[in-house]
């Protein structure tokens, strides 16, 4: 196949990629475009075996470990992807993204070891480039995955003297790069991409877990730009579209989900370092709280005119979806005004409860984003939260410093009364306590949401 | 490639990259993240052409572990970016009606 031929190719690949990017930002076309990805990436990975570079001939070297890694790598994605639970979802995504960045920056390292003393010192530049954004996004992604995973606290983690580290850190990064660069070895190489992971680690810690789909959308662009990058070392023109219009789309991508939270990246990356580490809760609370019995919210719903219903992460967890469901429609076979009122953070990731609630399927209509249901609270009778509390923790407006301070949130506070469906006291995914539970006319359940919904639909029957 | 040609692809993706993302609803912003994600797994190329050019066990090696990497990323990513899009299925069009 001719280079002229095999770039044709390359490029039709490249088109799918736009299209597919195109077609996923608008609803209806979304899973479409999703396929033309694939087809894309499936095209571009087919026709690599049937080009040869003028240093190689076909079939390519090392055919045989090629395609026993691709056959392994599918055993590993494909069952992960379709086992894991919705639930599950924004750490798969991460553990993906980590491993394609590490998957660049050790395309990096092996084009680094060919790289002879002759080399252009722009490849080698971008090669340096490449080891130092893979490995931070390969790093700071196993962080976010083990904090959505809950195997580590999901609070900030800052400890004294952390933005010196940091920055300290970054600085040792930048000058082994430097070193890399100017004295071609393999013990600088290793000393730089040990710094990177170590980076990548102190980078995330800080950030608090309500902040981190932010971060994994950050770490999106960033492997987005290592391939790239890798491309031009490669001399890949597909490389070097397919990674720029991840790294442009993801950056885009992070100041809109940063917007929807109400917050500035700046404040998501360092906020932790500006607030005051007394704002955080300490547990233990001791202070009285009014908890009902299954009966008790069946009687508020059935005598209440209008039912706002806000989902959060514990409905996920509980696989609630279908229950909450059978709860609405009861309501509104009562003739009670039912609505859901969705945050647009509301769960681990921005449209979790959309896709949780569809799978229910929810009609649409009832479905209100913040915007719309906030301004109806006043004429709310009941306000439902079953698994959420930091979308409707009242912190986030009055107590500036928290970790949530600006972020906008559900006002169900102005409803006449408030519900929790709650696992327990626990303060929710940012570690903040919510005042809104000690409130005179909020009443709590407490238990498993889905297990806690079926008694209050069976006490509702019996009404 | 010519550096001016390279330059010049970049910047043109990048505003592409831009312009094609700019207005999306907040319930798309998962999908479209792991879509975009599973579309950097493209690295897979990359890695397989590393893995030709090796010619030490070191480089071999670490190509190879850049392949399984890649592939999971790419392969994964758009099965669960898939698995995603699927929950909304047949309710496309009031969602369509909905983010205008």
């Amino acid at each position: 196949m001719s280079r002229a031929i095999y770039d044709l190719i390359g490029l039709s690949a490249g088109v799918c990629f736009i299209l597919a990017l195109k077609g996923l930002s608008h609803p209806r076309t979304a899973r479409r475009g999703n396929l033309i990805g694939a087809l894309g990436a499936t095209i571009a990975t087919v026709v690599v075996f049937f080009y040869a570079s003028e240093s190689s001939s076909l079939p390519l070297n090392n055919l045989g470990w090629i395609l026993g890694a691709m056959v392994v790598g599918l055993l590993i994605g494909v069952p992960a992807a379709r086992k894991v639970q919705m639930t599950q979802m924004p750490q798969l995504v991460a553990l993906f993204n980590g491993v394609g960045g590490g998957a660049a920056a050790l395309v990096a390292i092996v084009e680094y070891l060919k790289l002879g003393d002759g080399a252009a010192v722009a490849k080698v530049v971008a090669t340096v480039f490449t080891v130092i954004v893979g490995c931070v996004s390969f790093s700071g992604s196993i962080i976010t995955f083990m904090k959505l995973q809950e195997l580590m606290t999901t609070r900030p983690v800052v400890f004294p003297g952390g933005r010196f580290v940091i920055a300290g850190t970054l600085i040792a990064v930048l000058a082994s790069g430097g070193w890399v660069i100017s004295a071609l070895g393999t013990t600088p190489l290793l000393v730089l991409a040990g710094l990177s992971l170590l980076f990548g680690v102190l980078f995330v810690l800080p950030v608090g877990g309500a902040d981190v789909p932010i971060v994994i959308s950050l770490l999106n662009a960033f492997t987005g730009l290592t391939v790239a990058a890798s491309g031009y070392v490669l001399d890949s023109t597909l490389l070097i579209i397919a990674g720029t219009l991840v790294g442009a789309s993801g950056t885009i991508l992070t100041r809109l989900m940063a917007e929807a939270m109400g917050r500035s990246l700046f404040g998501t990356l360092f906020g932790a370092f500006t607030a005051k580490p007394q704002d955080v809760a300490t547990g233990g609370e001791t202070r009285p709280v009014r908890s009902g019995s299954p009966d008790d919210v069946a009687i508020l719903l059935n005598y209440a005119r209008r039912v706002v219903i806000v989902p959060g992460f514990g409905l996920a967890v509980a696989q609630a979806q279908h229950t909450v469901r059978e709860l609405a429609d009861l309501l509104s076979a009562k003739g009670i005004d039912v609505a859901y009122g969705i945050h647009p953070v509301a769960g681990r990731m921005p449209g979790h409860m959309n896709v949780l609630l569809a799978e229910a399927n929810v009609p649409y209509e009832q479905l209100a984003e913040m915007d719309e249901v906030n301004p109806t609270f006043p004429q709310t009778d009941v306000a439902l939260i079953i698994g959420a509390n930091d979308v409707v923790n009242p912190a986030a407006k009055n107590t500036p410093g928290c970790p949530i301070y600006g972020m906008p949130i559900l006002d169900v506070s102005l409803a006449g009364n408030v519900i929790f469906l709650k696992r327990s006291m626990r303060p929710g995914f940012a570690g903040i306590e919510n005042e809104l539970l000690f409130d005179p006319k909020t009443t709590l359940l407490f238990g498993d949401a889905k297990a806690s919904l079926t008694k209050v639909v069976g006490a509702l029957k019996t009404l | 490639m010519e550096p001016m040609a390279i330059v010049a692809i970049f910047v043109l993706a990048v505003f592409v990259g831009f312009e094609v993302v700019s207005k999306v609803s907040s319930t798309l912003h998962t999908p479209l993240m792991s879509g975009a994600n599973a579309i950097h797994g493209v690295i897979l190329v990359g890695a397989i052409i590393v893995a030709d050019h090796s010619n030490t066990n070191l480089e071999l090696g670490l190509s190879v572990a850049a392949i399984v990497l890649a592939t999971i990323n790419m392969v994964g990513g758009f099965v669960v970016t898939d698995r995603m899009l699927e929950m909304f299925k047949g309710k496309g069009k009031e969602r369509a009606k909905d983010s205008k």
